[in-house]
């Protein structure tokens, strides 16, 4: 391993005197702007590129095939039985939905803390988020049974004059979901705005010209419509940190307000949140890290800004872990037998193999996170990022199945087994996500330009002092506020 | 630049915030009222810098927000409690708790649309062409140069005199830009 102190480059080094370097290498405006966006306007496309998308759209093929199989076949294709009801649709549901947790996180409630380092990964962890709600939402949309009815999902008038039960929280998911994608949405395309007007200035190619001239819907860097732009992204902010905190609180519902041991538990809301963004940032990771190295931009994602998810990954993966030893202790205090049996037998029953994968890899491996050698070397932070992945994905498999296949009655009791078109439908979401995330980085600004060049030292108006606090949104340095007097 | 055609401004071009900053101050207090600063960034400070008061943009947000929550509300109370009453296991037709989470859902969704789609309207976008757009300098705005605009319909404007006030503001040469490239 590099010697940390005689490495130039290291910015992790936590010198309080000092603010922390977050763009390396002598950039100014200039080679930021370069830097970005020849990555689509200029440079040829990388050879890989082709190959992965060429993997990744076949891997979409099956996906849709599947889907095509069962809307054709019904739900018997899959490997559901009763009792277990809910099988890998819903898994796969909240294990997407939970990854897209990072994006928000990053870009709404890091943007309210001030940390200047999420402008690095901010729109990439946005791009991730959007792409992973498309493939969550997928799951209910085909689990439905009679997907020709979809729509009774939506309170939209029909011909039965029926309307959907607002007190079921399936319901709310369906709205939860449904505004986090929305609102998402809205904020990844208005940060990107700016982007794309750069993208139209630099591009040299007349349809490019005319494709990011109209995504970029004239923007010309005025300040009148910057002053009021950061204010709606002030509220869109702020707006969006409730959000993301309830939407997992209300798939979490979908669990929760169930009688089922194992299900039936107050702790699920904060559980699941801080299990969605453990395993947000482990994709953020386990994608950035490609990215950065293949597109040269380490410079702008630097080891801080790895180091830094690595912390979060750290302190949520141990509340994770605290979720998981309160369930226990409540189960043996609560003095519930069917509770305590659920337990039990989620860690010693037939799902015992998938239960110890998940204590592995969410409790045990992040905690070598500790250690700032690992918090710094990148592949095996990488491979850490991979462990986290999997774990978080048994993990609802666990509450899911474990539950459901020894519930109150024994003579009820199944295993279940999920069948070919299970796994290959869960293996195809992830063709349309990799190809989602593939034309983002072929077509798209990777990295937040503007704000990045807002936190770096040239951007600051007064020169010669630096600012070590604070943000560019909102606070107004003390000299500007009391001579600028209208 | 030809000159002819009908005049939209005039553009200065500057190195570094700080220098804008300055020079945005100077327009600020010579009284202009059409006029704008244009960087590939927010620059801190600079609202005050150019006297810009706040927007009504929250306020906005604010009132979609409540029309959010009230729909949320009458929406939930006529479905399930008027229309399409569903009686199971004794519980209210309409009850607050259980309507909470899709409340809160449509107040934020109703006012992030005003906050995304009021901005743009308010910033007058989309807006695909600007005159700005025909000078080739003026495309380093959204890259790595800051410039200060002053229009020619602001009631101060003096071609000379302003020509001569934004030359002494500390950037390079002053600029003409016409309202359309080919007349």
């Amino acid at each position: 391993m590099k010697s940390s102190v005689t490495d130039p480059f290291d910015n992790t080094i936590d010198d309080p005197t000092k603010p922390v370097e977050l763009v390396l290498g002598d950039h100014d405006l200039t080679s930021v702007t370069e830097l970005v966006s020849d990555i689509v306007l200029e440079r040829k496309t990388p050879l890989a590129w082709y190959a992965a998308f060429a993997f990744t759209t076949g891997l979409t093929g099956i996906l849709f095939l599947m889907i095509g199989y069962l809307f054709v076949k019904g739900v018997g294709v899959w490997g559901l039985n009763n009792p277990v009801s809910w099988g890998w649709a819903i898994v796969n549901f909240v294990f997407w939905v939970g990854i897209g947790h990072a994006g928000t996180l990053i870009s709404a409630i890091l943007f309210l803390l001030r940390q200047k380092w999420r402008t690095g990964i901010n729109r990439f962890a946005e791009a991730m988020t959007i792409f992973a709600v498309i493939c969550a939402g997928i799951f209910p949309g085909i689990h439905v049974g009679r997907v020709w009815v979809v729509y009774w999902l939506f309170p939209i008038p029909n011909y039965q004059a029926m309307w959907p039960n607002f007190r079921s929280p399936l319901l709310w998911d369906v709205f939860a979901v449904g505004t986090y994608a929305t609102v998402s949405l809205l904020f990844w395309y208005m940060g990107m705005v700016p982007d794309l007007a750069t993208f139209r200035d630099r591009a040299k190619g007349r349809i490019q010209q005319i494709v990011y001239g109209v995504l970029s819907l004239g923007w010309n860097g005025s300040h009148r419509h910057w002053h009021r732009y950061e204010k709606a992204y002030l509220l869109l902010a702020g707006l969006a940190t409730p959000l993301v905190l309830s939407v997992h609180s209300v798939v979490s519902f979908d669990f929760a307000t169930a009688q089922l041991p194992g299900w039936h538990t107050t702790i699920f809301p904060p559980y699941f949140v801080a299990g969605a963004v453990f395993s947000g940032f482990a994709m953020v990771g386990t994608l950035l890290i490609p990215a950065r190295q293949m597109f040269g931009l380490k410079s702008i994602i630097t080891l801080h800004h790895l180091e830094n998810m690595n912390k979060i990954i750290l302190a949520t993966g141990s509340m994770v872990g605290f979720a998981y030893a309160t369930e226990f202790f409540i189960a043996w205090y609560g003095g519930n037998p069917n509770e305590s049996f659920a337990f039990i037998n989620r860690a010693f029953g037939p799902y015992a193999w998938a239960y110890w994968i998940m204590v592995t890899c969410n409790v045990i491996t992040p905690q070598l996170f500790w250690s700032k050698k690992i918090r710094t070397n990148i592949p095996v932070m990488w491979v850490m990022y991979i462990f986290v992945n999997i774990g978080m994905w048994f993990e609802r498999f666990v509450i899911t199945v474990s539950s459901l296949s020894r519930d109150f009655l024994p003579s009820a009791w199944a295993y279940y087994d999920p069948t070919i078109v299970d796994i290959l439908t869960f293996v195809g979401s992830f063709g349309l996500f990799f190809t989602l995330i593939l034309l983002f980085i072929r077509f798209a600004p990777m990295v937040a330009m503007a704000e990045v060049k807002t936190i770096m030292p040239i951007a600051d108006a007064h020169s010669g002092e630096r600012r070590s606090v604070g943000d560019y949104h909102g606070d107004i340095p003390k000299d500007v506020r009391d001579g600028g007097a209208r | 630049m030809s000159n002819d055609g009908k005049l939209y401004g005039l553009l200065i071009e500057f190195e570094s915030a700080s220098l804008l900053m300055a020079a945005a101050a100077k327009c600020r207090d010579e009284g202009f009222k059409n006029w704008d600063v244009h960087t590939p960034f927010p620059v801190h400070g600079m609202d005050d810098a150019m006297g810009i008061r706040g927007t009504r943009l929250p306020f906005i947000v604010l009132v979609s927000g409540f029309a959010g929550l009230g729909i949320a509300t009458l929406m939930q109370w006529w479905m399930n409690a008027v229309d399409y009453q569903f009686i199971i296991s004794g519980k209210p037709l309409f009850g607050i708790p259980a309507n909470v989470p899709i409340m809160f859902e449509l107040t934020v969704l109703l006012s992030a649309f005003a906050a995304f789609f009021g901005m743009w309207i308010l910033n007058g976008l989309p807006r695909w062409y600007h005159p700005l757009f025909t000078n080739r300098r003026f495309r380093r705005a959204t890259q790595d140069r800051y410039f200060i605009v002053v229009e020619a319909k602001d009631p101060k404007f003096n071609l000379e005199k302003t020509r001569n006030f934004m030359a002494d503001l500390g950037g390079s040469v002053v600029e003409e830009v016409n309202e359309s490239a080919e007349d």
